[in-house]
């Protein structure tokens, strides 16, 4: 029988390994959005346990909700990366430093 | 039994399929194993029976989403050596900051500060269940307003990608529809009254 503790065990992996994929691929840019999909995927997961184990069907909604926003910021973040690309040739995070951050 | 094998299966998978995003040389290898990620969690999902969610996360992750990473990724013409330059230099902090990660939840988890037991599986559904029809239920009842914010949400989304990405060229020589239906013959054709040329 698939317990919660599986399931939130699972995504604790799923979410460690992502915010590690973030340090790793600090640089890229499309790999850093990859990576926050996959830490959305890693809380959507949270979500669907337990609304499933609690009985309270509210979480898969939520679970809808962060689809929908994860869609819409990836269009914009995939838009804005292209116009980065057009601009600067390069998606390399460092050399973005016009704002002198 | 059965699912509990198949959960073990499809989680391994998952784990591996991430790791596979995470550390792989190419970001078309990285995007299709995030593509795999989708498809593994949706079977898990649907393990622990949220169809609903798991049809949309096929649906929406892996047939719109990744295809527009896709698309991008073959689009732009990356220098990929140089993204790769220095890319164990913080990985210690990376595994650090994980693997903390992994130890508060688990703190939170397997000490029983949920207030839940975390050992016992879920309630068994009803025969005639239907987990779209609940969520439709709730969906266009309690969440009617929430609802339609999300769809605003990916109106100003589609509104935003293409004014981000639209562009206009200089010297493109396209056809402007109006401008052609307002044309007049008398703004083509000029009709020139000259004298005749004599030859020497």
């Amino acid at each position: 029988m698939i317990t919660l503790a599986h399931l939130l065990t699972l995504s604790a992996v799923l979410f460690a390994l992502s915010v590690a994929g973030i340090f790793l691929n600090r640089k890229n840019l499309l790999l850093l959005l990859m990576c926050i999909e996959l830490l959305l995927l890693a809380a959507n997961f949270n979500f669907v346990a337990f609304s499933r184990y609690l009985g309270q069907l509210d979480g898969q909604i939520f679970v809808f909700f962060v689809l929908t926003v994860a869609a819409a910021e990836s269009a914009i973040g995939l838009a804005i990366l292209v116009v980065l690309f057009r601009e600067r040739r390069s998606i390399n995070v460092e050399e973005l430093d016009q704002l002198r951050g | 039994m059965l699912p509990l094998i198949l959960f073990y299966l499809f989680a391994t998978v998952l784990v591996l399929a991430a790791v596979a995003v995470i550390v792989s040389r190419n970001p078309v290898y990285a995007a299709l194993s995030l593509v795999l990620c989708f498809v593994t969690s949706a079977a898990i999902w649907l393990l622990i029976e949220a169809e609903f969610l798991a049809i949309v996360l096929v649906l929406v992750y892996v047939g719109a989403v990744m295809v527009l990473f896709l698309f991008v990724i073959m689009m732009l013409d990356i220098d990929l050596e140089e993204l790769r330059a220095g890319f164990t230099r913080f990985a210690w902090l990376g595994w650090i900051v994980a693997g903390v990660i992994v130890l508060e939840i688990a703190g939170v988890v397997l000490t029983g500060k949920l207030g839940i037991d975390v050992t016992r599986g879920a309630a068994p559904l009803p025969a005639n269940y239907s987990n779209t029809q609940e969520l439709g239920a709730l969906l266009y009842g309690r969440y009617a307003y929430p609802f339609e914010i999300a769809a605003m949400v990916l109106l100003v989304a589609i509104v935003a990608a293409i004014a981000l990405t639209l562009r206009h060229r200089p010297n493109l020589k396209a056809q402007d529809i109006g401008r052609q239906v307002a044309a007049r013959a008398s703004e083509r054709v000029r009709l020139v009254k000259m004298d005749s040329e004599h030859r020497e």
